[in-house]
């Protein structure tokens, strides 16, 4: 530093005076007094679809389930439904200066709470405001996401509350991490798109189940990328002495908009040979809760682990611990050869008292770390139905304890059961900090799918913090959107920070990522063009849309490899495989309000899906055709 | 705030207070934000070069703070989103002061209070009043953060969200202007 900025920061630092105690102390005593005063009087304008916690307090409905899903950078630009409720309260952009109180005459919170006041009457008058508007999807999601949750749940809440123990915390009505579609961006200003991949399944299912009993799914229950990874799709696999992956990227004309193109990236995890697969150390963490007792619940659940057992080889070890009140391992750890034990106590198992998640989860991973050995890999199973109500009042800790985990190399899955006060928020938190995978499973033929998954694949991840960093050129690319990935958007910077988590590929596992891109000069543009243009240098790559950098660590690195191609205008389109997915994100799209899809509808995403069904091996597309059949009939 | 003195919640880390007081604990919040009120008046006070502004900023601050918390995502730590919030605070205050009193900019008016220190330090406060005043707004945030708060031009350039570049141009422009500050002195002491 030089001498004169030594001297300025001397004199800068001696002449900065101790506040006064009384000023301090005044100061101090307004913060408690604005957080009371948030904390008691807004609590009847939130538009959220929050069940009504203990004390209907704003910050108590609002805060948990933001803070559950968002601490992390991985989650941070998830905009959940809650946060879009609250954007109207209080969102200002920093660049815009903060709402302060400038008067002394006003006291700071008059003016924070007039502004709150305003907000219900905004979403009251949202429904006459925007049927006025030219766009009727947009109308139709947003009157769906003014409805408050008990309505929203209606179709389930009643249906198994009858085995439902009476919890500390009156928390009806599943919960789910919704987010807002991923916005539209204008490549000159941000050209650079960056996320993690995510392996999760467990939204879909939970789509299937709302229509199969008749209901179009509420559009936070759906998390676009997760339906189009519940598919196998059949992308050409990586050469082995290379990455443990293989990418490929294809770039084909939109079906719902034919101004635009979608940009396809399909990836493949190698699949090494079966028998070539370390030793697994499992241990089941199963939640005995009283609210576990339903029918599809614990004994699904019983079903289905006995499923798994059965793919298990002699080398492999399973412990089982439950968590009902208090947490009890009920299976030491025991050699896989020994089927009769381990199935006897799975059988054992019974439901009853309220669910100690966390006590559990420690022991289980407690288990887990004594049970591992050189080049083994631990895994905890955790099953529940996401109602954490004992011993973790605070998701935050758990989320935190998962976190700290996950240093330990022991992965986790998450398996969701049941409805009714099913904890898809809290179950996301879990799987996408404890270096996991969520899914749901609703039925013995998911139960099967979901799991010979995982004996195949997921239990043996080959690839962890798995990023992917699009940048696009703007001389090329006008504006871009990325299908899904709301919860899992990355800064741009965490890319190249190997400390920031990321999802894991399993063995022959498959990633789907889907960019919506407008031309330069398409009459698809949803942003005007500057009328001075901007002041960049384009380097004018012609062949080249854009740039696709991904990142990963090998298990049990620290270190990342980057791995990184051009996406090229004419890349070859990948056919049958991209179409199929595609099918699904429009599908998932228009369940999410189909904002931007215009007038595509379901029957034209059943078209595309029926063009692209392929071999389809296990019956999964199939089924997934019937189920947009079946949703086309649904009001 | 007197039981935050001995609060369960003083060894958290401020990561952890933040879910807290947005899950709506009071006594989280209380710890938080007395944790942190020097950091506020102590970025204040050289934002604005004056210990009344500056305490008074630090009041507004904590008074709009639990709502504006409600916001705060994490995406940032959360030292670094409160300088970011000072800072702004503060960018309002000046440009409402403007607007009332044409002539008063941060460190525009000479503090009473240095005046009762003993010579040399009066003599390093009034060079240090003019060489802050010679300095730009832009400059004077940067100056506070990098020489007072000893941040890093990486650390600086993400609460002002500017790039570090950026950050690093405006440091050495004030350089240049304290060389030309000197160079008065000596033409004219």
């Amino acid at each position: 530093m030089s001498d004169q900025l030594k001297k300025l920061q001397s004199a800068l630092r001696a002449a900065t005076p101790e506040p006064d105690d009384a000023a301090r102390n005044a100061a101090l005593a307004m913060a408690q007094k604005s957080f009371e005063r948030l904390q008691g009087s807004t609590g009847a304008a939130r538009p959220i679809p929050e069940a009504p916690q203990k004390s209907g307090s704003f910050w108590k409905g609002l805060i948990p389930m933001l803070t559950r899903i968002n601490l992390k950078p991985a989650l941070f630009a998830t905009s959940c439904l809650v946060i879009a409720g609250a954007a109207f309260v209080t969102y200002q952009p920093w660049n815009r200066g903060p709402i302060l109180n400038q008067n002394p005459q006003t006291p700071v919170w008059t003016q924070l709470s007039a502004e709150s006041d305003t907000v219900a009457p905004k979403h009251e008058a949202a429904p006459d405001v925007l049927s006025a508007a030219p766009v009727p999807m947009a109308t139709k999601k947003r009157l769906r996401m003014a409805k408050p949750a008990p309505n929203v749940m209606g179709g389930i809440v009643g249906q198994d509350t009858q085995f439902y123990e009476a919890p500390p915390l009156p928390e009806f009505g599943d919960r789910f991490a919704g987010a807002d579609e991923n916005p539209v961006k204008i490549t000159a200003q941000e050209p650079v798109s960056t996320f993690s991949i995510d392996v999760d399944t467990a939204s879909y299912a939970f789509v299937r189940q709302m229509i199969l009993r008749g209901q179009l799914p509420e559009p936070d229950m759906v998390r676009i990328e997760e339906m189009v990874n519940y598919f196998p799709y059949d992308y050409p696999a990586p050469d082995m002495d290379q990455a443990p992956f293989s990418t490929q990227v294809s770039v084909v004309q939109t079906p719902w908009n034919p101004e635009t193109r979608l940009v396809h990236i399909g990836i493949q995890g190698a699949k090494p040979a079966r028998k070539n697969r370390p030793p697994l150390n499992l241990v089941f963490l199963i939640d005995t809760s009283g609210s576990m007792q339903a029918p599809d619940k614990l004994p699904l659940l019983k079903q289905s682990f006995r499923l798994l057992l059965s793919e298990l080889r002699p080398d492999d070890q399973v412990a089982i611990v439950t968590y009902a009140g208090s947490a009890g391992t009920v299976l030491e750890p025991t050699s896989a050869r020994e089927n009769a034990t381990i199935m006897a106590a799975l059988t054992r198992l019974e439901a009853g008292g309220s669910t100690a998640g966390q006590a559990g989860l420690q022991q289980a991973y407690a288990l887990a770390k004594q049970m591992g050995g050189d080049g083994e890999i631990g895994r905890v199973l955790l099953a529940t139905d996401g109602d954490f109500n004992v011993g973790i009042s605070d998701p935050e800790a758990l989320k935190t304890y998962v976190e700290r985990q996950r240093d330990s190399g022991i992965y986790l899955s998450v398996f969701g059961f049941g409805q009714g006060n099913y904890r898809d928020d809290v179950m996301q938190t879990l799987a996408q900090n404890g270096n996991g995978t969520a899914s749901y499973i609703d039925t013995l033929a998911e139960a099967q799918k979901v799991l010979m998954d995982q004996v195949s694949g997921a239990l043996f991840p080959i690839a962890d913090d798995v990023k992917i960093q699009v940048e696009f050129n703007p001389a090329l690319v006008a504006e871009y959107r990325l299908i899904g990935y709301e919860t899992r958007m990355l800064a741009r910077e965490d890319f190249n920070n190997d400390k920031v988590d990321a999802g894991e590929i399993g063995a022959g596992h498959q990633v789907t990522a889907l960019y919506e891109i407008t031309p330069v000069g398409s009459s698809a543009m949803l942003n005007d063009p500057l009328r001075y243009g901007t002041a960049k240098t384009v380097k004018a790559n012609g062949n080249e849309l854009g740039f696709l950098k991904l990142r990963y660590k090998r298990p049990g690195e620290s270190q990342s490899q980057l791995i990184s191609m051009p996406i090229k205008k004419d890349s070859h389109e990948a056919g049958i495989e991209s179409g199929f997915a595609i099918a699904i994100a429009g599908f998932g799209q228009i369940l999410k309000g189909g904002d931007y899809t215009g007038e595509w509808r379901i029957e034209d995403a059943l078209a595309l899906a029926r063009a692209n069904k392929g071999t389809d091996r296990f019956g999964y597309r199939a089924e997934a055709i019937r189920l947009m059949q079946l949703a086309k009939t649904l009001p | 705030m007197a039981t935050s003195n001995h609060s369960m919640y003083m060894s958290e880390t401020d990561e952890y207070l933040v879910a807290r007081a947005q899950a709506g604990e009071a006594e989280a919040f209380g710890v938080l934000v007395t944790r942190h009120y020097d950091l506020m008046f102590r970025l204040g006070y050289r934002l604005l070069g004056n210990k009344t502004e500056a305490q008074d900023l630090a009041q507004d601050i904590c008074a709009a703070l639990p709502a504006k918390l409600i916001g705060f995502r994490g995406d940032a730590r959360f030292s670094t989103w409160l300088y970011r919030v000072t800072v702004n605070a503060a960018k309002d205050r000046l440009r409402k002061r403007k607007s009332r009193h044409a002539a008063q900019e941060g460190w525009g008016e000479i503090e009473a209070l240095s005046r009762a220190t003993d010579a040399e330090q009066r003599a390093q406060r009034d060079w240090l009043q003019q060489a802050m005043a010679t300095l730009s707004e832009d400059l004077r945030e940067t100056v506070a953060l990098v020489l007072g708060e000893d941040m890093t031009h990486a650390d600086a350039a993400r609460v002002l969200n500017i790039s570090e570049g950026t950050v690093s141009w405006r440091m050495s422009e004030v350089k240049k202007r304290l060389r030309r500050l000197a160079q008065a002195e000596e033409r004219y002491p």
